[in-house]
């Protein structure tokens, strides 16, 4: 099959406009996704494609057009709703955790929810707290949501279209430095199953596990590693729930150390999560204590040097792998 | 800085001097409607509220013997809401509502077996045992719940107006909410998509005067809440909801447009809950003399002597018509209590949909 290289919003774009061109029910419903195009430009040309019935442009009422989006999942459409930030997502709390995550369960069964909520979270570049939120754990922990955070362009596409071709709600969440990097994929039609981990580097020393920007962090201090000699095994879950334990595993019994990197804050962070399972599942096979490296607790500052001193760090993560190497 | 008003407990007006149901005073509208309905209909929304009264009763006996547990919120004293509205519209529109859930399913012709074995917790309840009082749900009747949280039902039964719209179907979606929920951003929310995108969501505030134990007066800056719909430009309209005949006629109506001319719109009906806000609460913050009041419009009452005066009922039958109600919930509950408990399985099933 012929392949493309195109950008991660691109891929984006690529897989709800695939969606919507297959399946006249998919419509897509959020602040300036229409005439706007998209905060972040996601959006672009599919109001000019699909009209203003199927790309719906919002008041801004988060917690109305999600509960709105949830009403029509529950008598047979598949909306997708964008967060124009995630951050926006915790004024429609209620909506998501409520009814999205409860419904199909408390109807025993007679009303799934298909729907996707998507859209860019996690801190960007100095722009506060209150929009930098990493909300990856909240999500999580509920049942009855599925959760994806993808890296690449070739997994945003993909993702998404499983995303939305799946019948429970899926929360998509995208990452705003990523929007611009670039990716090959198969041109047209493919698909990635969601609850599946990907070995993004393959190695023998430690295994690191790291999902979205996290894992381009370490992607990008690859040489860091080789200088200091670590064969580092970077796995990627792409899916936080369902988690591919499997895959984690394998790792794990491989290079009997983990590293977790997670750029939320650490207590009740998803890296406890992940942590707490690889010790119930490779105790045995553990050669040192779980690292993990976080977020630091306290809101993020819009200082530059102090947002940096909060943020996880490609040299937090070098020394926790030196650190479960017994070798600082 | 002087003190926050507290207001006295007194009788909220009003209803208690609300025009009976009687052949002498009907309007002509009312009269008019009679006739449409005929005597087979009126008769089968009387018993529906019937249904409804006795289903309750019978559910307060039932919470006291424990076989229902956590919380229950009764509906009685509403029954014409129920009753008439829900007699106005098609099987296939929509019906979104609060946790005080049990009239509206009775009111859709859902068998009180089932929802008897949802109390029951039992896996052939109406939600498979899993929902319990407040989230009674049903594909078959186009009931989407049965909601928890005080206004999230909103947006719910709005993506419910939206698909009518989507699809160009000519279906409406009814949306009932209590007094409380007013104050809540959902509801402001939803008014305005309803609006902006003229969708056939018709909502209802059942205002039953208390938002738990806060009386409206003490809730709501505006007691009118029809202006409410002002606001969000679109039309408001009061109706007595201790009155069948008025609760059918303004639902009937409202979607006799909408259906080719999609809008939305907002009804108030007053009415009153004879019971406390659940069945945990004794209601103390209401004089007795207000609940009184209201038992002297009593819903049912009102279309009994309606139907008598009309001929289409005498004692004997009304008799016998309450007898038949109460076999039927005496069958809810011997159903309910003969059902399975459900398989330990259960427990993970329906998380994810496959």
């Amino acid at each position: 099959m012929d392949s493309q290289t195109i950008t991660y919003r691109e891929a984006l774009n690529q897989a709800m406009s695939e969606e919507m061109e297959r399946d006249e029910t998919v419509f897509l419903i959020g602040e300036e996704v229409g005439e706007y195009n998209g905060a972040y430009k996601v959006s672009q040309g599919l109001l000019e494609r699909f009209g203003p019935m199927r790309v719906v442009d919002t008041p801004i009422s988060e917690n109305g057009f999600t509960g709105l989006a949830v009403g029509a999942a529950m008598v047979g459409l598949r909306p997708v709703v964008e967060f124009m930030s995630f951050n926006f997502s915790l004024v429609a709390f209620d909506q998501i955790f409520s009814n999205a995550a409860k419904t199909y369960y408390m109807s025993g069964g007679q009303f799934p929810i298909p729907m996707v909520m998507r859209g860019p979270g996690g801190p960007a570049a100095q722009v506060g707290a209150q929009h930098s939120n990493c909300l990856d754990h909240c999500f999580a922990n509920s049942p009855g949501l599925k959760l994806v955070m993808p890296s690449t362009a070739r997994d945003a596409k993909g993702l998404l279209k499983s995303a939305i071709r799946d019948n429970s709600p899926v929360i998509f969440i995208e990452n705003e430095m990523l929007y611009g990097i670039s990716g090959d994929m198969p041109k047209g039609e493919f698909l990635i199953p969601l609850g599946e981990a990907e070995v993004r580097v393959s190695g023998k020393d430690v295994t690191i596990v790291a999902s979205s920007r996290m894992a381009h962090m370490v992607l990008s201090g690859l040489p860091e590693f080789e200088k200091e000699g670590i064969s580092v095994e970077l796995v990627d879950p792409r899916t936080i729930k369902p988690l591919d334990m499997e895959t984690i595993s394998r790792s794990v019994r491989k290079t009997h150390r983990a590293v977790i990197v997670e750029e939320g804050h650490p207590f009740a962070g998803i890296g406890a999560e992940y942590s707490h399972q690889i010790y119930s599942a490779c105790f045995d096979d553990l050669d040192a204590p779980i690292a993990r490296v976080t977020q630091a607790d306290n809101p993020l500052p819009y200082s530059k040097l102090l947002e940096a001193a909060s943020l996880p760090s490609l040299e937090a993560v070098v020394r926790a792998a030196k650190g479960v190497l017994y070798r600082d | 800085m002087p003190p926050i008003a507290v207001a006295e407990k007194k009788t909220n007006g009003g209803n208690g001097k609300a025009k009976l149901l009687s052949k002498k005073t009907l309007t002509a509208q009312q009269k008019e409607a009679i006739k449409q309905l005929g005597r087979d209909k009126l008769i089968g929304m009387f018993r529906a509220m019937n249904l409804i009264r006795s289903f309750e009763r019978r559910c307060e006996q039932m919470y006291q013997q424990r076989k229902i547990g956590g919380f229950l919120h009764l509906y009685m004293g509403q029954e014409a809401l129920a009753g008439g509205m829900l007699s106005a519209i098609h099987s296939d529109d929509y019906v979104t509502t609060s946790y005080r859930d049990h009239g509206i399913a009775l009111a859709l012709g859902i068998s009180p077996n089932v929802l008897m074995a949802e109390l029951f917790g039992k896996v052939t309840g109406v939600s498979r045992g899993k929902g319990g009082s407040m989230h009674f749900f049903s594909k078959e009747y186009n009931l989407l719940g049965g909601h928890g949280i005080v206004g999230g039902q909103i947006p719910i039964g709005l993506g419910a107006a939206f698909r009518a719209k989507y699809l160009g179907t000519d279906q409406v979606s009814l949306i009932f909410l209590g007094d409380g929920a007013v104050n809540q951003g959902s509801f402001h929310e939803c008014l305005n998509m309803a609006s902006i995108w003229k969708l056939p969501a018709i909502f209802i505030i059942e205002n039953n005067q208390y938002g738990m134990g806060t009386s409206v007066r003490r809730s709501t800056s505006v007691q009118d809440m029809t202006l409410k719909a002002q606001g969000y430009g679109m039309e408001g309209i009061t109706v007595d909801g201790m009155n069948l005949l008025d609760c059918y006629m303004v639902v009937r109506d409202a979607v006799k447009t909408r259906r080719k001319r999609p809008s939305p719109l907002l009804v108030e009906a007053k009415t009153y809950r004879y019971r406390g806000h659940s069945i945990s609460d004794p209601g103390t913050y209401r004089a007795k003399e207000e609940i009184e009041n209201y038992h002297k419009v009593d819903p049912i009452l009102q279309v009994r002597r309606l139907l008598q005066e009309l001929d289409w009922l005498d004692d004997e039958s009304a008799k016998a018509l309450e007898k038949e109600v109460r076999k039927e919930v005496d069958d809810a509950v011997t159903f309910a209590e003969e059902s399975p408990l459900p398989d330990p399985s259960e427990r993970e099933r329906h998380v994810y949909a496959p």
